[in-house]
């Protein structure tokens, strides 16, 4: 396997120039006569290298900038700025040979004929990444066996469910083998069922092919069955970039201590905020930075049978990071 | 940075095989709509007729004939017309203000074939059904309206290829008119006009030699004839082969006009492409 990275990003930014203008019959005269626009930086310096067979997690709130460098890097978007390659390709080349190597997946990408059986429409993705006739066959089977679709392929798609749908579509998306999967919410209005035979999917087609993954996805649980490495991006910046252990150790404003105690309905209101009390059993939130004194104090005053401390749950530190608005450094790798 | 050349030969390869199947992929589409096809098919045929009827009443108002066209040539022009009609029927501009806001514009981009090439395909292989079920419409028309034709193979020859060099040239300039909503995705107005002077100086309003002489000398510089009247001429008025021959030969710089057009403006398209709704 080649030692170059799969994804190379360097000073990545897009721009877009938006018309803006208020509501009204008055401002809708006025923009006859003189139209007002905003130029909104979707990404900005973004560096991001990802070596190859590895899958990382791409975080963000709504608006954040994930699906714009997806779509750089995919070659949907031409950058404003910075320097792109994936595979040793320049994706904004639209290259044939790069196509033929990468798959984007989004929720709505429809390359299935509503109307035919999905088998029908992979017989023209075959034809239209030149997949060999053996190799297509294989891939297939491969594929409709691992997502359990079987004999679906063989209904027309609009009789399908949503979730049979978006099978039948990767499967669509994933004919040619590519070497760089960029999936985009893979699992978005799926149910807890098949969002996780997407998960385990995706993990066995990263095994067997060594595809590169990069996933964004609101469901943490996509990302912490997935991912061991997670890059955050909050308003067009890169806030952090490392282990999904470490984003908690990071950006986690509290730390949450179990306490067992030999005495019951202890009042520990006075150490932090009490979050659940249950006999002896005490889970307290604490500011991280007051954690190791509150243990002090607590091993000093009370008989402590058994003491856990952790970070918060990802969701909460997620949630947290995009609620705060947290502008820090980005975290080099 | 990689850069992969392909073979000239690989590369049409790939294309025909590509061209059979999205054709083959359209025409089983377009059977398992057949009867809603056969209802639009039926329903285009009151344009013509209204065409033929006030044609043929002028005609024979002026002593047989106008134009040169006898009432059984007008019947065979508007009978020839519902033909090329079929045929120049291509993917709308309109098609692309849905096709970007679905986000289905970016299903296309991200195929290693140019989007160009997937609506020709689809077109070509949805008409050779929509031929299929014009036939008996075609032979109730003959039986209506008696149409005057007296050809030869040489003339039949040059309308099989002229039909289709019409959907070539109507497809690669509309498709280049509908990259405009890659900058505006509210381009209607400007999609109307061209239809306005299309359905002028092409041939489907009215056989171009009913028009005046400067009406003609326009056409004469633009490609709508090319994509209307000259199919249906090719059978309708008499020519010499030279003059058939030399009308593909026109056609065929429309196509390549039409491809340079698509060609160039997609260039410029693409990086302006902003992937909205998707």
């Amino acid at each position: 396997m080649s030692t170059e990275p799969a994804i190379d990003v360097r000073g990545l930014s897009k721009s877009f120039v938006v018309p803006e203008r208020e509501s009204g019959l008055r401002a809708a005269l006025g923009g006859l006569v003189r139209r007002r626009t905003r130029t909104v930086h979707a990404v900005r310096d973004v560096d991001l290298t990802v070596a190859r067979g590895e899958v990382v997690g791409f975080l963000g709130a709504n608006g954040a900038g994930k699906t714009t460098v997806l779509k750089m890097l995919s070659g949907l978007l031409h950058p404003t700025t910075g320097d792109v390659a994936v595979l040793g390709h320049v994706p904004a080349r639209r290259e044939r040979a790069y196509l033929r190597r990468m798959t984007l997946v989004m929720g709505n990408r429809h390359q299935l004929q509503w109307d035919l059986p999905a088998s029908d429409s992979y017989e023209l993705t075959r034809a239209i990444y030149q997949v060999p006739e053996a190799r297509f066959r294989r891939t297939r089977e491969e594929l409709v066996e691992l997502l359990e679709i079987g004999e679906l392929i063989r209904k027309p798609v609009r009789t399908l469910s949503l979730g049979e749908r978006m099978k039948a579509e990767l499967v669509g998306s994933l004919l040619h083998q590519p070497e760089v999967l960029f999936l985009d919410e893979p699992t978005l209005g799926l149910d807890i069922t098949m969002q996780k035979r997407i998960r385990s999917f995706v993990a066995e087609y990263n095994r067997r092919h060594e595809a590169t993954v990069l996933l964004t996805s609101h469901y943490m649980a996509d990302i912490q069955a997935l991912c061991k490495r997670v890059v955050v991006i909050h308003h067009g910046r890169l806030l952090f970039d490392g282990d999904l252990s470490a984003l908690g150790e990071e950006f986690a404003a509290h730390k949450e201590i179990e306490v067992t105690l030999d005495e019951a309905d202890a009042d520990l209101s006075g150490y932090g905020e009490v979050r659940s009390a249950e006999g002896g059993r005490v889970r307290l939130r604490v500011p991280r930075e007051n954690a190791p004194p509150t243990i002090a104090k607590l091993l000093s005053e009370h008989n402590v049978l058994d003491l856990t401390v952790e970070a918060p749950p990802i969701e909460d530190v997620i949630e947290q990071v995009f609620s705060s608005g947290t502008s820090g450094a980005a975290v080099p790798r | 940075m990689t850069a992969v050349r392909e073979r000239p030969v690989a590369r049409i390869r790939a294309l025909a095989d590509f061209y059979v199947q999205a054709g083959k992929l359209s025409a089983v589409q377009q059977f398992s709509y057949r009867a809603s096809n056969y209802l639009f098919l039926v329903g285009m045929l009151a344009e013509p007729v209204i065409y033929l009827v006030v044609w043929r009443t002028i005609a024979e108002a002026k002593g047989g004939s106008v134009g040169g066209y006898t009432a059984g040539s007008l019947a065979a022009y508007y009978i020839l017309w519902t033909l090329v009609r079929n045929m120049n029927l291509v993917y709308a501009p309109a098609g692309f203000e849905w096709r970007i806001a679905s986000g289905r514009m970016s299903g296309r981009l991200l195929l290693p074939v140019h989007p160009v090439h997937y609506d020709l395909a689809g077109f070509a292989g949805a008409k050779v059904v929509w031929i299929v079920l014009w036939l008996p419409i075609a032979a109730l028309l003959t039986w209506l309206f008696e149409p005057a034709l007296d050809v030869g193979p040489v003339q039949v020859a040059v309308f099989l290829v002229a039909i289709w060099g019409a959907f070539a040239i109507r497809s690669l300039f509309l498709w280049a008119l509908g990259l405009v909503t890659f900058w505006t995705t509210r381009a209607g107005a400007l999609f109307e006009l061209y239809f306005v002077v299309e359905l002028l100086l092409s041939g489907r309003l009215v056989p171009l030699s009913l028009l005046p002489g400067w009406a003609r000398a326009i056409a004469d510089h633009l490609p709508f004839k090319w994509t209307f009247a000259f199919p249906i001429d090719s059978l309708v008025t008499p020519q010499s082969t030279a003059r058939l021959l030399g009308g593909l030969g026109m056609q065929a710089l429309w196509v390549a006009v039409g491809a340079a057009l698509v060609a160039v403006v997609w260039k410029r398209a693409v990086r302006r492409y902003s992937g909205v709704g998707a």
